[in-house]
């Protein structure tokens, strides 16, 4: 038996069905290996993007708001990191007494916290926003599902209502809404960024990849404000304003030598760190958005373009007599007859009468040119949100009357920050100044306006107004020579005059000899008696410039003895 | 050639694990770096909130409160005022 050649074992298989599995292995691999070059080789984008999602994260980089100083580095306004405390209302689940705690935690009524995230329809509510860190850490203590806590800035003002109007203020996401904050709202706020990092296991970042986008941070921002001399103004303008029970006021503090703007105060004022139930009445910047008939605080400009026209010379004498001057229908009247009166005492008593003769013997056009070229009509380019134009009409339109009044200051509207820019035009010999509210090192680029001896001789008229004859000796300081000019002007209300409310204002200048700093107050219905710009503007301007000029270090110009005051009854009234 | 390979083979993990140290290296160098840039930027926030309690503490009306209500001082008048020439008169 040969059980080699058993034929059991002769059984052959057809050589086609190994081939057949061979080719089908074959394929099989070439079928991986095709799949895999292209997975690594050609389609490799979304299989890198899941495996760098294991250890790659794009972290955010924050970028601070910018600080806000004063002109000596002392801060008026800083962001500083707090958190929010935010919910998704469907995933929210907690029980009575962490809702209680919570509540007590965030000053918040129970049914409040409930009605903020019982709106279902919203994926995200805001349960409380700008807490402090340290409070957001006991919250989350608490450990509530679908309670999340979100990083953002608040802004402090540490200096409060004192310069309230001037920064203004930022809203919840710390964007600018009012001020120097909305002004500047570029430079400070910085841009923030990202870049991509590899993380380990422990959430710690172990290499830069690469940055997307670079962090800038908000820019500081040095402005020309000096904190003391502000201070000072809004101290004393809110006394003035409560003393005087008056609707409010204004106060600007300008330094002639620069244009800066080292102090802008308003009252009624708010405290930017708290503006709960604000009024319109409060955030109102009286000082440059709100503009104003100033009364007599306009006259020298009259009587300037007058003097450069060389029509007059301060020694012309002007018949003010019999303290009434009729044109058409209307009359113009001072508050006291005063007969004939050279130029200057027309400026020194106020009178308007005076002044309204020397406007009619001026061209209407020459008129218009020369408030024109004072910045009266036009915005002061401060970049200030919402600064005032005032009102200056084209000169065609004026009916004689009206340029009769324009030269004491009716029919024409400035602002207070305008009116104390024009006055730099007495303090700086003919020269109007572009103002900053920011610290400027160049001297800035002067336009004159009136030649240098018209300026000179208007600003010894102004020193006579402040003296005992003048209209307002209450603007004196000790040791000093003071130069300036009272306003008191009826307000205006729905078109007419409302005969017993008045703007009381002072603008004026000091040292004399070599003007430093130009001081514009402005008090709105004063109602406490006392109307005059004499007797409620001018002493808040003195008490404010003896404190500037002493924080300054402004060497004195005037002996050092005490001032005199007209007796009782016997003050110059002027012209209303 | 075969103790050459081996040489080589010696060499070549040696530089294996230099590679692997100093990359580790380099990794804790970089946590410590961005731990500091961490603290760098908690440094500043503290330095504004420093900054912040420092002006508030300083408010001008408040010193001005404290040097007349607890410590009398107040403005001199000008009698009591003498103005001292530079040169000396």
């Amino acid at each position: 038996m040969n059980f080699a050649t058993s034929p059991v074992l002769e059984l052959t298989l057809p050589v086609w069905r190994s081939r057949l599995l061979l080719a089908a292995f074959v394929a099989a691999f070439l079928l991986l290996a095709g799949r895999a070059v292209y997975l690594q080789g050609w389609h490799n984008a979304f299989l890198q993007a899941k495996g760098e999602s294991r250890y790659s994260r794009v972290i955010e980089i924050s970028a601070n708001r910018g600080r806000i100083t004063d002109r000596n580095g002392e801060v008026l306004a800083v962001s500083t990191p707090v958190k929010s405390i935010w919910a998704i209302p469907d995933e929210v689940a907690m029980s009575g007494e962490q809702l209680s705690r919570l509540a007590s935690m965030l000053e918040l009524s129970q049914q409040e916290i409930q009605k903020r995230i019982g709106s279902a329809e919203r994926d995200f509510a805001y349960v409380k926003r700008q807490i402090p860190p340290e409070l957001a850490d006991r919250v989350a203590g608490l450990r509530i599902p679908g309670l999340f806590q979100g990083r953002e800035y608040r802004r402090y003002y540490p200096s409060g209502e004192v310069t309230a109007h001037l920064l203004g203020f930022t809203g919840a996401d710390d964007v600018g809404q009012e001020g120097i904050e909305l002004a500047f709202q570029g430079p400070l706020a910085g841009r923030p960024g990202s870049r991509r990092v590899i993380r380990d296991r422990r959430g710690q970042i172990v290499e830069d990849v690469e940055s997307i986008r670079a962090a800038q941070e908000g820019q500081d921002l040095a402005l020309a404000l000096d904190a003391r001399v502000q201070n000072v103004a809004f101290s004393q303008l809110k006394a003035a304003v409560e003393s005087n029970r008056a609707k409010g006021g204004g106060i600007v503090v300008l330094d002639c030598n620069t244009g800066e703007v080292l102090a802008l105060a308003n009252f009624p004022t708010y405290n930017p760190n708290n503006r709960a139930r604000l009024t319109g009445n409060q955030l109102r910047n009286r000082a440059v958005a709100d503009s104003f008939e100033p009364g007599s605080t306009l006259k020298p400009f009259t009587i300037a373009l007058a003097l450069e026209r060389g029509q007059i010379s301060p020694e012309t004498v002007v018949q003010t007599a019999p303290g009434t001057l009729t044109i058409g229908h209307a009359t113009i009247r001072d508050a006291h007859a005063a007969g004939a009166l050279t130029v200057e005492q027309v400026v020194q008593k106020s009178s308007n009468v005076g002044a309204a003769k020397i406007a009619l013997s001026l061209p209407a056009e020459s008129m218009w040119n020369t408030f024109h070229a004072l910045g009266f009509g036009a915005a002061p380019n401060l970049g200030f949100p919402g600064e005032a134009v005032g009102k200056l009409r084209a000169f065609r339109t004026w009916r004689p009357i009206e340029q009769a009044t324009m030269a004491y200051g009716h029919g024409i509207s400035v602002s207070l920050i305008q009116l104390a820019r024009a006055y730099g035009v007495f303090a700086r010999d003919g020269e109007l100044l572009p103002l900053s509210l920011v610290k400027t090192n160049a001297l800035p680029q002067a336009r004159p306006v009136v030649s240098a001896e018209t300026a000179r001789a208007v600003r010894r008229m102004l020193e006579l107004a402040v003296k005992p004859g003048g209209t307002a000796p209450r603007a004196q300081i000790v040791g000093y020579r003071v130069a300036g000019k009272t306003g008191t002007a009826h307000k205006q209300e729905h078109g007419s005059y409302a005969p017993n409310k008045y703007i009381a204002s002072f603008v004026g200048f000091a040292p004399a000899s070599r003007p430093r700093l130009i001081i514009a107050v402005m008090v709105d219905e004063p109602s406490a008696g006392q109307y005059y710009g004499g007797a409620v503007a001018a002493p808040v301007f003195a008490r404010v410039m003896e404190g500037a000029l002493r924080i300054l270090d402004v060497p004195p110009d005037a002996p050092m003895k005490p001032i005199e005051l007209p007796p009782e009854g016997q003050e110059v009234k002027e012209g209303v | 050639m075969v103790r050459l390979n081996l040489l080589l083979l010696a060499v070549l993990a040696a530089c294996a694990l230099g590679l692997i140290t100093s990359q580790h290296q380099a990794r804790k160098l970089f946590i410590e770096f961005e731990q500091e840039q961490e603290r760098t930027r908690a440094l500043e926030v503290e330095y504004g909130q420093l900054q912040l309690e420092q002006s508030t503490w300083a408010m001008l009306a408040r010193v001005e409160k404290i040097a007349t209500q607890a410590l009398h001082m107040r403005a001199p008048d000008s009698r009591h005022l003498q103005m001292v020439q530079p040169g000396g008169e």
